[in-house]
């Protein structure tokens, strides 16, 4: 469920991933039984693409990762959290469409 | 541009794909725009009992699965994309999903319906911070701490017999003395040990707002106005469901609850426009009621079809 603009987090490199990123991270909190995970992965797959050089994307399994989920309070998902700086800034649940995620990332990459 | 088709359904739950399966048949080609959430709500649901056919039951993604193969298997073509658009003022009708302009003679809406929510400031707030409308989404999340399930129909039924499995109880917050689902699932419920039922109450608020989540939602007895603070992790609404119907709203007539107004059969307030399933049907509401729904408008947008 990633394309290869997507890169895959885990517990271990979690923290190392998002705070020495040079862009904002994109993070979808997915797990292989949650029907609304499946149908956005595409739709974030997409916007790796579209984005790509701006906004970094990852998921992450959280079947296969216990710790992370829980640091952000994610008890939803999907749930697409974004790092900037280290720091989530702002977050989306539930099923939503492309554009609507972009303008929730928008305001916080550079053009 | 596209070319103009016969017919286009809209939705693709099980209304909007047995309208698939028979349109199809009937040689209408059919186009099909799922929307995002495609296979509709069976696909937040577990083990579906009651779909004949299926005499050991089956779970409802893959029910919808099967669905959709049939419908393609006779040459229905599938766009996945929610529509953003309909103009129903004259024929073609068009809609648009995804930037494309699609238009047919004939339209079939089942947009089916979506979970309600309780209306509550703190419910917003605390989206994703332990309010859910999936219970088999987010059920994982909650394993060995307390959580609240609103309602008491069949769906709130199935969610509280679910999340038991995860949760250490399940408070089910009903506001009668008495369930509104099925004999078979309330028995299921009531025996439950791990479920403990809040009759005549309501939710008059949930705390944790401006912390990490939800801690608590505070119950209020209907009959004596009192209030109690029950501590949970999670609270998991399904108290109903609201029709998809933003889309129409001007173009369509829709009852008083937003509900597609259809007559003889599934015919709309517009000639050629049919609809089915749950966006027109706040009384059954069943898989197999909105799959014969389907059916019905489908054979109503042939005969349309046949008589322009």
């Amino acid at each position: 469920m990633a394309s290869d603009k997507v890169q895959i987090l885990t517990d271990s490199n979690f923290d190392t991933t998002i705070k020495g990123a040079a862009l904002p991270v994109l993070v979808d909190f997915w797990a292989e039984w949650c029907q609304p995970c499946l149908r956005l992965g595409p739709t974030v797959d997409a916007l790796a693409a579209e984005l790509e050089g701006k906004l970094v994307v990852a998921k992450m399994n959280v079947d296969e990762n216990p710790m992370t989920p829980g640091r952000f309070g994610v008890r939803s998902i999907p749930m697409l959290v974004l790092f900037k700086g280290g720091q989530p800034v702002d977050q989306s649940v539930g099923l939503v469409p492309k554009e609507e995620l972009k303008m929730m990332v928008t305001p916080h990459i550079a053009e | 541009m596209e070319t103009t088709r016969d017919v286009i359904i809209i939705g693709s739950g099980p209304a909007g794909l047995t309208a698939g399966v028979y349109t199809a048949r009937a040689n209408l080609k059919p186009l099909l725009i799922e929307g995002l959430l495609a296979g509709g709500q069976l696909m937040m649901t577990t083990e579906v009992e009651n779909f004949p056919g299926f005499s050991h039951g089956v779970m409802g993604p893959a029910l919808m699965a099967e669905m959709r193969a049939q419908a393609e298997r006779f040459g229905t073509e599938t766009v996945q994309a929610d529509v953003t658009a309909v103009d129903l003022s004259r024929r073609p009708f068009s809609a648009t999903a995804d930037g494309t302009v699609y238009t047919a003679n004939a339209l079939i809406v089942a947009t089916g319906a979506s979970a309600k929510l309780l209306g509550l400031p703190a419910e917003r707030a605390l989206m994703g911070r332990g309010v859910s409308t999936c219970a088999t989404c987010d059920g994982f999340f909650y394993r060995g701490k307390p959580i609240a399930v609103v309602g008491g129909g069949d769906s709130a039924l199935e969610e509280a017999i679910f999340l038991t499995k995860f949760a250490s109880k399940v408070t089910l917050v009903h506001r009668r003395q008495s369930l509104r689902g099925s004999k078979i699932m309330q028995d299921k419920a009531l025996a439950n040990p791990k479920i403990e039922m809040a009759w005549n109450s309501v939710v008059a608020d949930i705390k944790g707002a401006g912390t990490g989540g939800v801690s608590a939602i505070v119950l209020r007895d209907i009959e004596t106005g009192q209030t109690r603070d029950v501590p949970v992790d999670g609270v998991f609404v399904a108290i109903g469901h609201t029709p998809n119907t933003t889309l129409f709203a001007g173009a369509l007539a829709l009852d008083e609850n937003g509900y597609v107004v259809t007559h003889d059969g599934t015919n709309t307030s517009v000639p050629g426009v049919f609809a089915c399933g749950d966006v027109q049907d706040h009384t059954y509401r069943q898989a197999i009621t909105a799959a014969g729904s389907g059916c019905m408008a489908a054979l109503d947008a042939e005969h349309f079809l046949d008589h322009q």
